[in-house]
């Protein structure tokens, strides 16, 4: 079994990397995602176009392999190099706001056009708009989405124990080197990914129902068992009842 | 040390057969994921609850864990109860098992779609549950999900290269004996 001392020496500073990780990466991946969602659903086609290449491309690529690109190629061709850290941070910011781009662009489109007609009515400039009525509209829809990409992200996040982050799959690697014995600390290192991501879930399911009752929409019904479930509820399923929209909070 | 484009050219046979090997990763992971996921989508529509509880707890589980480390749990716990497998059959359960809960979630998804008067027309023709299934839930339901599961196909190409992990761990492994 793992000892005391290893676990307050390897795998509790491990459990705190794979959070600053997750947290650094998720800022990177959300300010992108904006930045790049917005400016997808740009009028001048240059700025769709360089938008929509930066998509193309980071959606297109391993992350696994753009992190060992960052680490091990880039000091070859530019005789600089990232702190591994900073490496895993940036592949991954950059891969996930390519995917959160799709999501900001989704929900940006889903806005009703009359919307976007009544902010040109009133003369308001497009920053305006973007900050006053579509994103506030928009954000309920991005939520869930957006919950699944971050729990995609904290697993993803046992990548950079490849380049020679200590983050807790790291740890967990030592951990069974030096104990010999594989079981325990894997089923260990299964249990805490889990339970991260359970509370990632439950986080945004609050922000979920903030969102949605600021625009004025009751928040979304769980039974007991969804409420368990990491599961988005209301898929495109026929089977559940209709979401109240409008409904007073 | 610089960037030497004869070295590139030295290294493409050996790279040739890593394209081999990541084509039939994604292959074979695929077939498991394809397979394996329907069984979970029927599973979890059983009308037993000792049947549906355990699936839906274990897809659950293994959605919200990370690949990774799968494959390390794969690689060296498995092991020590029994089977012993090669780096790259590890590889391609772990993808399978890994992305069958994903398309179990998709399959999900495109048998909700298809509409309850189906399911009546099958049950007042007084077809067999797996005739329901397989000739008149099933056909309509892969047909509106195919893009969606090609999606997975594309995540899992991408993510074949964590093979080359655990099989690099594994050469260490040799080496150090």
């Amino acid at each position: 079994m793992m000892t005391r001392g290893m676990f307050e020496t390897y795998f509790l500073p491990g459990v705190w990397i794979t959070i600053q990780v997750t947290l650094y990466s998720a800022l990177m991946a959300a300010v992108i995602a904006f930045v790049i969602g917005t400016m997808r659903t740009s009028q001048l086609w240059i700025v769709r176009f360089i938008s929509g290449t930066y998509f193309e491309i980071f959606r297109g690529m391993s992350a696994l392999v753009f992190m060992f690109w960052l680490v091990f190629s880039l000091p070859l061709i530019f005789q600089w190099q990232l702190v591994p850290m900073f490496a895993g941070v940036l592949a991954m910011g950059l891969t996930y706001g390519a995917y959160g781009s799709e999501i900001v662009r989704g929900a940006l489109a889903a806005v009703p056009v009359a919307q976007r007609e009544a902010g040109l009515a009133l003369g308001f400039s497009r920053f305006d708009r973007l900050r006053r009525i579509e994103i506030p509209q928009a954000w309920p829809e991005m939520v869930p989405p957006l919950n699944n990409l971050l729990i995609e992200l904290l697993k993803c996040t046992a990548l950079v124990s490849t380049i020679t982050v200590a983050d807790m799959t790291f740890a967990g690697n030592l951990v069974r080197i030096g104990e010999s014995e594989s079981a325990p600390i894997y089923t260990l290192l299964l249990v805490v990914y889990f339970v991260m991501a359970f509370i990632i879930t439950r986080g945004m399911r609050v922000v979920e129902r903030q969102a949605k009752a600021g625009i004025g929409q009751a928040p979304p019904r769980t039974s007991f068992w969804e409420k368990l479930s990491l599961r988005e509820p209301g898929g495109e399923g026929t089977t559940g009842a209709p979401s109240k929209i409008g409904g007073a909070q | 040390m610089n960037w030497e484009w004869d070295a590139v050219q030295d290294f493409m046979p050996l790279f040739w057969d890593g394209l081999w090997v990541t084509l039939k990763a994604t292959f074979w992971g695929t077939v498991i994921a394809f397979v394996l996921g329907l069984i979970w989508a029927i599973a979890q529509r059983s009308p037993f609850r000792w049947v549906r509880w355990p699936v839906n707890a274990i897809t659950e589980f293994i959605r919200n864990t990370p690949l990774l480390v799968q494959l390390f749990f794969l690689f060296y716990v498995l092991p020590e109860w029994g089977p012993s497998w090669s780096p790259l059959t590890t590889g391609i359960v772990g993808l399978g098992v890994h992305f069958s809960t994903y398309t179990a979630e998709v399959y999900r998804a495109g048998i909700e779609g298809v509409p309850v008067g189906q399911w009546e027309a099958a049950k007042a023709l007084s077809l067999s549950r797996v005739r329901t299934w397989a000739v008149v839930i099933l056909p309509q339901a892969i047909r509106r999900i195919t893009p969606a599961l090609g999606n997975y196909v594309i995540a899992m190409l991408k993510d074949s290269p964590m093979i080359a992990i655990i099989g690099a761990l594994d050469m260490l492994g040799q080496a150090e004996v």
